[in-house]
């Protein structure tokens, strides 16, 4: 499996794949949550500074909520998501997988005050950077992971053509390298998926375009297409 | 069994749960409940489907579906039941206390960084009134002069229903950011927190000192003695969680830094609720009633120190049934 997943075993005893997200949409994710923040804040500004010193008390509070509760809040009743998260597909998850609680939540939205040092997030930069899930201080704290809320990378299915036999026995690995291969070819420039395909030259016995169809027809054979 | 044929087979037990898990996730009715009913078998099976899936390495769109397919049911069936008000009332009818008295190393730890600096520059200023100087620049020193001054053309005129508020929302803002400052900077190996500790001890120190050499006994001490009893000792608290925080990254002991880390994580922010608590507490104290004019400073020393008595008996005495755990 690629590097970036993390395995959490669960108690049913099959393990789940998550995929960490990484510094750049959270970013993202952060920066629409402000945004919206500071359009709440507009309004409620608009709305109570009508009320004088009462109203400024009323939106002192306000900001104070929003500023520190707001991501709390929509982690714990949102599934761990905020609107931002959500736009980005990102969700909070507690270590082991399970949705993020009360707990959790607050620790890592209270010590986004050190990440946040010394200015625009060095601290949780820096952390982000030294261990494999992306953690920032306050994950690191909390036990949290942020990751992708669906892990489907590979939405291509392998194209549907004649199966035909391979020239040779292969092992289950090889047989997947090729179904995957099959997959992922979509995705890829023609000339690249050619150029990978040629790799596989001597067992093809083809070379470019031909050796790419010569491994589509083994994938249908592998998958059973017969 | 080949894919296909796997695929096909099962195909209606997935969508099944994946349509059982989209209804759950929305809002309950009569029909989503009949529904979880088939919740964990369905998703048993899923768990099932995907180990084989695994182990006879079929494609990456099977097994990432089914991953996915899983987690949701993963996600649903683990997700924390709501906050119940027993687990609140157990937490202040004595949980709390029996925390701070179990991490009784941080608190004293916390209390000294926090009250030595203020007792030596509140003594320091009371000797010396240009040590001020030294922490606060000439306005601000004035301006206090002008607010605690008995001879203020302010003093003894009731401020308005309105400034209150306006007052509420400034310490709501003020003093529990610092209370969470003080905490969330403890995970820089403790520094953050002692600096806010001892900063904070530091500042209000001098204060104390200058308006009290200065004569302005009963303006001043009649007006902090009240709110100061939650406040001066959630700031304490805070310390004391940021502290612990610090202490797990520096001596992990056994456990590796990062389970070191979150265990202690997940002691200070019980703390934190604590501290959440009383800072709300001491913010309405100060804004409603540590300025109303109207009362004399006696009562609000009789308040205050009743006020005192309280804490400390809550933190001595309550939920001692809970110690041993």
């Amino acid at each position: 499996m690629l590097d970036s997943y993390r395995e959490i075993e669960t108690p049913e005893g099959v393990e789940l794949l998550l995929r960490p997200a990484g510094p750049a949409p959270r970013a993202l994710a952060w920066l629409a949550d402000v945004f919206i923040r500071s359009i709440v804040y507009m309004m409620v500004g608009m709305f109570f500074s009508v009320f004088g010193r009462f109203g400024t008390g009323v939106i002192m509070i306000v900001i104070f909520l929003l500023e520190w509760f707001y991501p709390v809040l929509f982690e714990i009743y949102w599934q761990g998501e905020t609107p931002g998260k959500r736009w980005m597909g990102l969700r909070v998850l507690n270590d082991n997988g399970t949705p993020v609680s009360w707990g959790p939540s607050l620790i890592r939205n209270l010590l986004r005050a050190v990440d946040f040092l010394p200015l625009f997030y060095g601290f949780g930069l820096i952390s982000m950077f030294m261990n494999r899930d992306f953690k920032r201080l306050g994950d690191l704290a909390a036990g949290t992971i942020v990751t992708y809320k669906d892990n489907l990378m590979h939405t291509s299915v392998v194209p549907q053509t004649t199966a035909s036999t391979p020239p040779l026995a292969l092992k289950l690995e090889e047989q997947r390298a090729i179904i995957n291969f099959a997959e992922r070819s979509q995705r890829l420039t023609d000339v690249r998926a050619a150029e990978l395909a040629d790799i596989l030259a001597p067992v093809t016995g083809a070379h470019g375009f031909a050796s790419i169809q010569r491994l589509y027809q083994m994938a249908n054979w592998f998958l059973g297409n017969r | 069994m080949n894919q296909q044929d796997f695929e096909q087979r099962n195909e209606p037990v997935w969508k099944e749960l994946d349509a059982v898990v989209t209804a759950l996730g929305k809002k309950v009715t009569p029909a989503s409940i009949t529904l979880s009913a088939k919740f964990p078998q369905l998703y048993r099976q899923v768990c099932h489907d995907l180990a084989i899936a695994r182990e006879r390495q079929y494609t990456t769109h099977v097994i990432d579906r089914l991953n996915l397919l899983m987690m949701q049911g993963h996600q649903y069936l683990y997700s924390a039941r709501a906050g119940n008000i027993t687990r609140i009332m157990h937490f202040l009818g004595g949980g709390f206390p029996a925390i701070i008295r179990r991490e009784w190393r941080y608190f004293w730890l916390a209390f000294v960084l926090f009250y030595l600096p203020a007792i030596i520059m509140g003594l320091a200023v009371y000797y010396w009134p240009q040590m001020i100087y030294t922490l606060l620049d000439s306005n601000t020193v004035l301006q206090m002069d002008w607010m605690y001054s008995p001879e203020a053309p302010h003093i003894g005129r009731e401020r308005g229903a309105d400034d209150d508020m306006l007052m509420f929302g400034h310490y709501i803002q003020n003093n529990i950011g610092i209370g969470f400052r003080t905490f969330a900077s403890g995970i820089l190996f403790g520094i953050g927190s002692i600096f806010f500790l001892l900063f904070n001890g530091l500042f209000i120190g001098a204060i104390a000192g200058y308006l009290t050499q200065r004569g302005y006994i009963d303006t001043f001490w009649s007006f902090v003695i009240g709110h100061g009893a939650f406040e001066l000792t959630a700031i304490v608290f805070s310390g004391m969680a940021g502290l612990k925080l610090g202490f797990a990254l520096l001596a992990p002991g056994r456990k590796t830094r990062s389970r070191a880390l979150v265990d202690a994580a997940q002691v200070s922010i019980k703390i934190m609720y604590g501290v959440i608590g009383m800072l709300v507490i001491a913010a309405f104290l100060e804004a409603f009633w540590s300025s109303i004019k109207l009362i004399s400073p006696n009562i609000k020393y009789i308040v205050g120190a009743g006020l005192w008595a309280l804490v400390i008996v809550y933190f001595l005495f309550f939920g001692r049934a809970q110690d041993a755990d």
